[in-house]
């Protein structure tokens, strides 16, 4: 099972290059949201996978009885998914309105901050 | 001694609070000037506290250490918190007179705390996803704070930065998640142990190179700074003058961090890799900066040659390079957050940041010429300023161990930086205004006035004390330094007990 979810963080993250590396912002977008999502399962895999071993303590023990999955890794997982939901959001949202004011998705147009030409002082 | 740890974190987002709700009315940049008052003053007793003791920790919520997260303050910490509480000040004063109504209302002290906030927890925890949260905390504010207003280069700068910042964190974040995979641990003074026992060490300098990937974007380090020039010089002064003092410089101290407690296996590699990207970075930096002319895109460029020297104090690992690293960031943060304040104040007398269309400052406002000559010597690294000793200990530290061609490159690319910083005061003081205006600061409202330029005046003070009297500030340093080559303290103060 581990091996084939490290195979599916590989193909996530092929893909998410892959969509980072086009011009257009709105595909890096995806592609980040992809890279994120890998990162994620990459984070639940470290943890060890251990099915049908909730990590629950019997009534009256301290400390759950023998094996159990690991909790902590999912906790991370799920701080990570709030974090990289608000990110993508916000982004997402800086992304629209900067197509509104620029006009443009295309990561080479988007020359305002650095004009093609600055060396004879004329912006 | 859990509430000396926390307040730094927790004064910030009380400050907050009432400034976002008060955001449009004028007290919401009191509240905020305040609330930095009081953050100097928590950072202090801090920093006394760690002096006493050496290594403060706390665990919060009393879950013990390594299970619950540790908050924790070595000598480094401490200063990076005092530091940032001072350049906080520096710019919630310049903002009293710089950010606009319209910026104030859509909530620019608020999210100006948070970033505070942010960068003071980035510096304190001692937990490595904890790390990662603060780090979230921060660039959300910054984030905030970089397209706040909305102008259309603030919009396309601040999609580079945005993106390119996303990117670096999803790489902290699978390092993370392979670091436990192979430790089982998160608390980083555990970490410092845990890793001993790791036998793949292979394993573990693959996920170091992703942590030095990730923070290095962070940094700004070569081949990953581009973001940085593309976005700095966008927002207002008071914007991108805490931008340059702090935010990079939480990179720094993530590598540090790292590279001196977690990730010290096989430091042939890994800090010779370190050393590298110090050497291009601090070239690239320069050249791209002596390329350029505008006044905050110079200086933009030189916080990326700046940062190659920090790097390479952590790079040599040796421990005088160490006590360089350390008076580096220091130095480094009052200087170039000083520079972007002189910068907004001549673009308030002029009317712009192109080297071009503005000059005649010396005539006109002799004081703002002294005022950018301390920051801008110190730098370049002139005695007897602050940045002369930082680069003194640099070199020093490389030619002790024979690493002639770093210490050939730290002292040429030292050379470089007086080239810019000559052709900003050739063009923006010495060469007479293009437009013929002579503008003088006396044409500035005197509260503005006061406010505007009480900030550059106490941070060049600061900029001349340190480069007057090193002796104290290279003593804290070798201290400092000391204890990151040695974590023996910092691990027991964490754990509760000695390795």
């Amino acid at each position: 099972m581990e091996t084939v979810l490290a195979l599916l963080v590989g193909v996530l993250v092929a893909a998410a290059v892959y969509l980072m590396l086009a011009r257009n912002v709105l595909r890096f977008l995806f592609g980040l949201v992809l890279l994120g999502n890998a990162a994620n399962l990459t984070i639940f895999i470290a943890g060890r996978l251990t099915p049908e071993l909730p990590p629950l303590v019997p009534e009256g023990l301290a400390a759950p009885a023998g094996q159990v999955a690991n909790a902590l890794p999912q906790a991370l997982v799920l701080t990570a998914i709030v974090i990289g939901f608000g990110l993508l959001a916000f982004t997402l949202v800086l992304v629209y309105r900067g197509y509104q004011t620029l006009g443009t998705l295309d990561s080479d147009a988007m020359r305002v901050a650095e004009p093609a030409d600055t060396t004879d002082g004329t912006p | 001694m859990s509430w000396l740890l926390a307040l730094p974190i927790v004064l910030p987002f009380l400050t907050a609070v009432p400034a976002f709700l008060l955001r449009d009315r004028g007290a919401a940049r009191w509240i905020s000037l305040g609330g930095c008052v009081l953050l100097l003053a928590a950072s202090a007793a801090l920093m006394a506290a760690v002096w006493r003791e050496g290594v403060v920790a706390a665990q919060m919520g009393d879950w013990p250490a390594p299970f619950g997260i540790t908050l924790v303050a070595d000598l480094l910490s401490a200063v990076m918190v005092v530091i940032t509480a001072i350049t906080g000040l520096a710019v919630a004063a310049y903002a009293l007179a710089d950010i606009d109504t319209r910026r104030e209302a859509l909530g620019y002290h608020a999210l100006f705390q948070i970033l505070l906030a942010g960068v003071c927890g980035a510096f304190l925890t001692g937990d490595i996803f904890n790390l990662y949260v603060w780090f979230e905390v921060m660039l959300i504010a910054s984030f905030g704070l970089l397209v706040l207003g909305g102008d259309k280069a603030q919009l396309d700068g601040g999609i580079k930065y945005v993106t390119l910042n996303l990117v670096s964190t999803a790489l902290f974040l699978a390092g993370i998640g392979l670091l436990y995979g192979m430790t089982g641990t998160l608390n980083m003074a555990d970490l410092h142990l845990a890793v001993r026992e790791v036998e793949n060490t292979g394993l573990l300098t693959v996920v170091a190179v992703m942590f030095i990937v990730a923070f290095g974007v962070k940094a700004a380090v070569f081949p990953l700074f581009f973001w940085l020039p593309a976005s700095y010089h966008t927002p207002p002064v008071a914007v991108s003058a805490v931008f340059a003092g702090l935010l990079t410089k939480v990179g720094v101290y993530a590598l540090i961090r790292t590279f001196t407690l977690i990730f010290t296996h096989d430091t042939g590699y890994t800090h010779g890799l370190l050393l590298a990207i110090a050497g291009l970075t601090m070239v690239t930096g320069v050249l791209g900066a002596a390329a350029q002319n505008e006044f905050r895109k110079i200086l933009s460029f030189h916080i990326v040659s700046q940062i190659g020297y920090m790097v390479l104090g952590l790079a040599l690992y040796t421990p005088l390079a160490l006590v360089g690293a350390v008076f580096y960031l220091v130095h480094h943060i009052i200087v170039k957050a000083n520079l972007f304040l002189v910068s907004g104040l001549s673009n308030r007398l002029t009317g712009s940041f192109d080297l071009a269309r503005i000059g005649g400052l010396y005539k006109s406002s002799p004081l703002l010429a002294i005022l950018f000559l301390v920051p801008a010597f110190s730098l370049a690294g002139f005695p007897p300023l602050s940045g002369f000793w930082a680069k003194y200990l640099l070199v020093k530290a490389s030619l002790d161990i024979e690493a002639y061609l770093i210490a050939a490159t730290a002292l040429v690319v030292g050379i470089l930086t007086v080239f810019s910083m000559t052709k900003i005061w050739a063009e923006a003081f010495w060469k007479p205004h293009p437009g013929g205006a002579a503008p003088a600061l006396a044409t500035i409202a005197p509260a503005d006035r006061a406010a505007l330029l009480a900030p550059v005046a106490a941070l060049a003070g600061l900029t001349v004390v340190i480069g007057l009297y090193p002796e104290p500030f290279v003593g804290f340093a070798e201290r400092a330094a000391g204890q990151l080559l040695d974590p023996t303290r910092y691990v027991a103060a964490v754990l509760g007990r000695t390795p």
